[in-house]
């Protein structure tokens, strides 16, 4: 029997839920996918000065053992099928974060014929980071949201909120 | 500069092949071109590679260009020599409705994937050629999209290729 | 070496029927040594590869074809996109261009600029070059040491154009910006600081036992083979030719500036493997740092753009520029019919060509070779596709 959403909401087990959530967004793996001028910035925000390390975030070359996809660049129509695999290929729960105007909406590309306007179009996006390419910073303000949008999930405490009765 | 220049070039070239090869356009040393009939082509580059005094060993870019208005495609071939360090540009006119060029990639080994750019982008089908098929854009694109008239489609294997504006007047 | 001598024993463990298989492998095109999106398609016999066919086309976003659409000055961000890991060398081709055919002459201290530019862009693709070089073959070290020394150069270039990547710093007719004040100290005490730590890298990985291992006789090029493939840049003078867009086809203000081209001499293996096509990279850094020091010492005053229309069409009529990127001999062959427009743009970049010799290179390497033959022949993904 399943105890995913089952609890109500006490202090007992909002604590779990706020530790389980505090495990996940302080080791975030995120899967390389760098496809254009963005990733030249997600391996400087990587590096040394804007450190992503310090946030547990290592990045992986597979997806199988990632949390997070960061797309970053420009999605191709010829890349947007692959994209699809290789999100699908990814263990749940997963997020995704898109990272440069190209991967939000095509950014100065959609006057082009081959270019897919945005990562949106073939997988779901948690975070939306604008830019061309985002400093270091904006990343990881970035994926600082994406901390907070995991701190309020709920894994035990049923999701409707319901207090506890007597 | 040294090597030969532009009307030196144009003058061995005419003498070799006559009519096949037009008159001398451009002014500069970096648009010094002659168009070629397409029948000579090969003929024409085998003879700038292999002569001595020419020594064309690398064929610098190829491109293509649509001209609508004329009716034809122009493929473009610039090629330089690194033995005497001189440049020449030779074009090419073919028909718009069905191009056809002969293939240079016995000659010069990295026009094999140059010309699939070509035929990929415009639709020029060179003769002669080990592999034509698409580089650049997916097998089943369709229609090549460096034409002028190329319209683009809306959409492909399900995936629509407009996106609506958030920014309304 | 050993191989040899095992398939001798199975054979003779199995009386010869032992029937095996070639495998067909798909690297990429999500792949974290492929230097951006690429795919090959590798046929291997265990470790050894029969070949490995490159299959491009996944971040074709169609840039030539867009300069036809947004007119002659809306081009110029899109040129940096062209090659964001040195952009501004991109920058200068397209407005080397479109001056050429307006017949614009661009004012000394603009062109000075430029140099200064290109020339930081150009230690700044080498870094990462380099630093991804030594990370695909194992060091990890080396790339974060890249990663810190490329922060000090975007800080740099940050000040004089705003961005960090994609600079967008030149304009038809000269640069946008004029350098800022104090500009000048802080480059020159970059490069004081710079110049050791190229020495401090060579110490580092250059000469250390395993790398030289992995790169040492890995795919020889010889001259003649890179020069009827087209290789262009470091992968060209790795093969010992000798020749630089900067040194024999001048433009800018390059006649006026002392600099060496080194060549690869097969010092440590053969002429034009991939330790030639390395070490060419670490000593051009050192030659860019030279330039930039003569640059910032013999800057003259004056105005670094020139008067150019807003609705700018130059008169019909074509032409091929080159200019030596980081990359090597990038040519720019544009068209103009005489509208605000440009009626045909086609890039040649060194990246395009280098790839197309990779199935010729592949035979009989191994597949970690094969990522060793990529890191060296320098590819970016957005050259070969645009």
């Amino acid at each position: 029997m399943s105890l995913i959403n089952t609890a109500p909401e006490m202090a007992l087990t909002t604590k779990v839920d706020d530790f389980l959530n505090w495990t996940r967004k302080s080791s975030i793996w995120y899967m390389m996918f760098g496809l254009a001028c963005c990733a030249i910035e997600m391996m400087q925000t990587g590096g040394p000065r804007a450190d992503l390390d310090r946030f547990g975030m290592a990045p992986r070359a597979t997806p199988r053992v990632s949390d997070l996809i960061i797309v970053s660049g420009t999605l191709t129509l010829k890349m947007a099928l692959r994209t699809k695999v290789l999100y699908d290929q990814m263990p749940d729960p997963k997020y995704v974060v898109s990272m440069g105007s190209c991967a939000n909406c095509g950014g100065l590309f959609q006057l082009a014929y081959s270019v897919c306007d945005g990562v949106d179009k073939v997988i779901p996006v948690d975070v939306y980071v604008p830019g061309c390419p985002p400093r270091p910073e904006a990343l990881t303000e970035g994926l600082m949201k994406l901390q907070e949008k995991i701190s309020q999930e709920r894994w035990l405490v049923r999701k409707d909120g319901a207090a506890a009765t007597a | 500069m040294p090597g030969l220049d532009a009307a030196a070039i144009h003058a061995r070239l005419a003498a070799r092949f006559g009519d096949a090869v037009g008159a001398l356009e451009g002014a500069r040393r970096d648009n010094a071109s002659a168009t070629v009939a397409p029948a000579a082509l090969v003929a024409v580059c085998r003879f700038l590679q292999t002569e001595d005094a020419l020594a064309f060993d690398c064929l610098s870019n190829l491109s293509g260009v649509d001209y609508p208005k004329r009716n034809v495609i122009q493929v473009v071939y610039n090629l330089y020599s690194y033995r005497h360090r001189h440049p020449f540009a030779l074009k090419v006119d073919a028909a718009r409705e069905d191009p056809v060029v002969p293939s240079v990639a016995a000659l010069w080994p990295h026009a094999e994937w140059q010309e699939r750019e070509v035929f990929d982008l415009l639709g020029v089908r060179f003769e002669g050629h080990p592999d034509l098929r698409r580089i650049l854009m997916p097998e089943d694109w369709p229609g090549h999209p460096l034409r002028k008239d190329f319209v683009e489609p809306e959409e492909y294997h399900g995936i629509s290729t407009s996106r609506e504006s958030l920014l309304k007047a | 070496m050993g191989l040899a001598g095992f398939e001798v024993e199975v054979q003779r463990e199995t009386d010869g029927v032992l029937a095996t298989e070639d495998m067909t492998l798909s690297m990429g095109p999500q792949h974290p040594s492929t230097h951006g999106v690429l795919r090959f398609v590798v046929r291997a016999d265990g470790e050894v590869m029969k070949e490995a066919i490159p299959d491009i086309g996944y971040l074709h976003r169609s840039i030539e074809k867009i300069a036809e659409k947004v007119g002659w000055h809306g081009f110029m961000p899109y040129t940096d996109r062209v090659d964001y890991v040195a952009a501004m060398p991109c920058n200068q081709g397209w407005a080397m261009a479109a001056e050429r055919l307006a017949g614009i002459e661009v004012p000394k201290r603009g062109e000075y600029c430029r140099v200064i530019a290109t020339e930081f862009s150009r230690i700044h693709s080498h870094l990462l070059s380099v630093g991804s070089m030594a990370m695909d073959i194992g060091a990890t070290t080396p790339f974060t040491h890249a990663i810190r020394e490329r922060e000090y150069i975007n800080d740099l270039i940050e000040e004089v154009c705003g961005a960090r990547l994609t600079f967008n710093y030149m304009r038809i007719g000269g640069v946008a910006w004029d350098l800022p004040p104090a500009w000048r100290e802080k480059a020159l005490a970059y490069i004081d600081r710079f110049e050791p730590l190229i020495d401090e890298y060579d110490r580092l990985i250059s000469y250390n036992k395993i790398y030289v291992e992995r790169l040492a006789g890995v795919a020889p090029i010889t001259p003649e083979d890179a020069i009827a493939w087209n290789l262009v840049g470091p992968n060209l003078r790795g093969s010992g030719v000798r020749f630089d867009v900067r040194r024999d086809e001048p433009y800018s203000v390059y006649p006026e500036l002392e600099f060496d081209v080194p060549v690869g001499r097969g010092e440590l293996g053969t002429l034009g493997d991939c330790f030639d096509r390395y070490i060419v990279r670490m000593r051009e850094m050192r030659e860019s740092c030279r330039i930039i020091r003569q640059c910032l010492r013999q800057l003259p005053g004056g105005a670094v753009l020139a008067k150019v229309p807003r609705n700018f069409k130059p008169p019909a009529g074509d032409c091929y520029v080159r200019v030596e990127s980081a990359r090597g001999d990038m040519g720019w062959y544009v068209v103009s019919d005489g509208t605000s427009f440009p009626y045909r743009v086609k890039i040649r970049t060194g990246s395009f060509a280098a790839i197309s010799m990779i199935q010729k290179l592949s035979k009989n390497l191994m597949i970690a070779d094969l990522i060793a033959v990529i890191a060296s022949l320098d590819l970016v993904a957005p050259e070969i596709d645009r």
